[in-house]
């Protein structure tokens, strides 16, 4: 009996041995655990088949929320329909704003795409500016020496451990940043059509040209008078491919490629949204050479 | 040597580069975001709604055949044009402890009430959440969901029946989500009892209470579901309406146990119901005349909506309520008070069809074949629309 109450008491502190982090999307979720290895206990909110911008707050987010130490998304407004729902619903106040329990990727990078002035005529935009910072390797270099310096505050503990993880991390992200580039090289300049503005770091980092978008506007779903308006425009000013995350919906993209004559490809977007995309480093090899296969 | 120069050369240039990039970062941090004078003003959004409707009976004499009248705006929408709730909304976190919000509704008739003002704690921990104010009370599925929100243009029977359309009372809730994978979520409220079925009473202490719970959880990657279960009990007093030139009015205790659940399949298929069970007992007052009542009612509804290309949505409900089980005074009968002691099961087809462009803006058309009112079918076509302006509010599941 005694044994019993004891092992009750004792209950608790297991659980918080592992630091519990509730990842946002799979980009961080897949960051999370390259820094916090057998330490942290990882749960990621969507899959790479799910469009980041129509997530709702379901009720085993709420769950997960609730006993989360640490919560870890993009910020930028991208999860302003459902993050705050957990904040306020799930009865942690670890993970509010503004609390150490609360990363964003967001501020540890500067974003692109600012807009200069913020009106809804213009589709979804963001006030801050392009939140789908993650398609650059030097803001993920960036995310995760600020996640790792957060993680390591809030778990004091193992904070030796989570910087021995993150500078090794740091290393060998920055041998195949620059193996990447080098790779990535033939592509700049290459012209391209995009699906959504959700590409946008992965062209400028690449140096390619983002010719035409198969949404109207942020947001808006491809229309068949846009996209035959596009059509004719590539017939000016042609591009290499019509590219497209995973989550997107194939058959604007494809309608496009076969009236274009121009491939479309695929890209996972985020880790998970292909079978090489399996972590953060299978994410860009895969993305390269996706890109590298239509590069004439 | 020519090469030790290269090398030299080399090693400048990637000095200057990395001075350069230390020089950008530092440009990039300057040039972020100033926090602008009205950064601490409340999160404001502004909701827009108004429709067109024609139905082949007045909704003027709306009554719900069978049930004492709930006093609340549960009509079908008024014949012609005409203008529905303008919603604003406000909220913000008021310091590291507390968030409040506001939902004021401007009324057609050109009043303002107030559907929310609450406050909200954020740091109790531990699962806790504290609420205090006025708000949407959390029994049932679609009673914590705002109006404009919901997938069809009107309340469920059940709710219009047993609830007056919402319950949104006086008073406090206190929420606790378990430690746990799946979501177990339990909450108890006090209240005022401000509203159907209460009476809003003159008393020291709390006129309503109530119990939800709720779990949750995945099936597979696109499947969430939620499950609930609520008790509400109220002591209304001297609850009067006027039936056939008779007043008559109860006094006693009202117990309403609501059953819920709701499934949603990837972002485009919901299916939801819920059923609702009543008892009431005490003492009906009959043109003055005191008697023993007691009744015990049910209803229910189920409805799905399905998306089926973007921005287009399909739905479908169907709500039904149970006469049940009434006892009235002796020399109460169906034929002096028809409204209460009727034995008909009121019931509605409902169908739509709603176009959102963006998830801000929505217009919906709606069919109904409601049988509310015993022997007549009222058959209803609707316009709605619905525009969010300002802060993206974030809705719940």
């Amino acid at each position: 009996m005694r044994a019993f109450l004891l092992a009750l008491l004792l209950l608790p502190l297991h659980a918080h041995a592992v630091l519990s982090i509730l990842a946002c999307e799979p980009e961080w979720g897949a960051l999370a655990k390259e820094l916090g290895g057998d330490k942290v206990n990882v749960y990621t909110a969507i899959t790479a088949l799910q469009d980041p911008h129509r997530v709702e707050a379901r009720p085993s987010l709420m769950a997960r929320a609730r006993s989360a130490d640490l919560l870890v998304c993009t910020g930028a407004q991208l999860e302003i329909g459902w993050v705050p729902l957990l904040q306020t619903q799930s009865g942690n106040g670890k993970i509010q704003t503004g609390q150490p329990g609360y990363f964003e990727a967001a501020s540890a990078v500067s974003l692109i795409e600012r807009p200069g002035s913020v009106d809804r005529s213009q589709g979804d935009v963001h006030p801050e500016g392009n939140p789908h910072l993650h398609l650059d390797p030097r803001n993920i270099a960036k995310v995760a020496s600020a996640l790792a310096q957060r993680m390591a505050s809030l778990d004091g503990a193992q904070a030796a451990y989570y910087q021995g993880r993150s500078k090794e991390f740091a290393q060998r992200w920055a041998e195949a940043s620059a193996r990447w580039e080098q790779q990535g090289a033939p592509l700049k300049g290459m012209p391209v059509v995009v699906y959504h503005k959700d590409l946008s770091y992965l062209v400028a980092w690449l140096g390619m040209r983002e010719v035409g978008a198969l949404e109207p506007k942020p947001g808006l779903p491809p229309s068949t008078a846009h996209l035959t308006d596009l059509v004719e425009r590539l017939k000016q000013s042609p591009a290499n491919a019509v590219v497209r995350s995973a989550y997107n919906d194939p058959r604007p993209a494809q309608w496009l490629a076969e009236r274009a004559k121009i491939p479309a490809v695929v890209l996972p977007y985020t880790v998970g949204g292909t079978e090489k995309a399996k972590d953060l480093f299978g994410l860009y090899e895969d993305t390269l050479a996706r890109l590298l296969a239509v590069k004439r | 040597m020519a090469l030790a120069l290269a090398g030299a050369a080399k090693a400048q240039d990637t000095r200057e580069l990395d001075e350069l990039k230390r020089r950008v970062e530092e440009l990039e941090k300057r040039s972020a975001p100033r926090p602008a004078s009205n950064a601490f003003n409340p999160d404001i959004s502004l909701i827009l709604q108004g429709t067109a409707a024609r139905s082949s009976q007045s909704p003027n004499d709306f009554q719900i055949t069978g049930f004492a009248p709930s006093g609340g705006e549960v009509g079908p929408a008024r014949r012609g044009f005409s203008l529905g709730e303008s919603e604003l909304v406000m909220s913000s976190n008021i310091d590291p402890y507390f968030r409040g919000q506001l939902v004021a509704a401007f009324t057609p008739e050109n009043e303002v009430e107030v559907e929310e003002a609450f406050f909200q704690t954020l740091a109790l921990g531990k699962g806790f959440t504290l609420k205090g104010g006025r708000f949407l009370s959390g029994i049932g599925y679609q009673n914590p969901i705002h109006q404009h929100a919901w997938d069809f243009q009107d309340a469920p029977l059940p709710y219009k029946a047993f609830l007056g359309g919402r319950l949104n009372d006086d008073g406090v809730q206190l929420k606790w989500v378990a430690p746990t994978e799946l979501l177990v979520e339990l909450g108890t409220e006090l209240g005022r009892g401000r509203t159907f079925p209460a009476t809003d009473p003159n008393r020291n202490r709390a006129g309503m209470w109530s119990l939800f719970g709720h779990v949750g959880g995945d099936v597979g990657a696109a499947t969430a579901w939620r499950a609930g279960l609520s008790y509400l009990k109220t002591s209304p007093q001297d609850r009067a309406f006027t039936d056939a030139g008779v007043v008559q009015s109860f006094s006693g205790e009202s117990k309403l146990w609501i059953a819920d659940f709701v499934v949603k399949s990837g972002t485009n298929l919901k299916l939801q119901g819920e059923y609702f069970r009543r008892t009431e007992d005490g003492d009906l007052q009959f043109n003055g005349a005191p008697g023993d009542y007691a009744s015990r009612q049910s209803g229910w509804y189920l409805q799905s909506v399905y998306q089926f290309m973007p921005r287009w949505r399909a739905g479908y409900r169907y709500d039904r309520l149970s006469h049940g089980t009434v006892s009235a005074p002796a020399g109460v009968t169906a034929a002096n008070a028809p409204l209460l002691l009727t034995d008909h099961s009121p019931n509605r087809n409902t169908v739509m069809v709603d176009w959102s462009p963006t998830e801000f803006s929505r217009v919906r058309l709606q069919l109904a074949s409601d049988k509310s009112r015993v022997g007549v079918t009222d058959n209803q076509v609707l316009l709605q629309y619905i525009f969010s302006l300002g802060a993206h509010g974030a809705h719940t599941f």
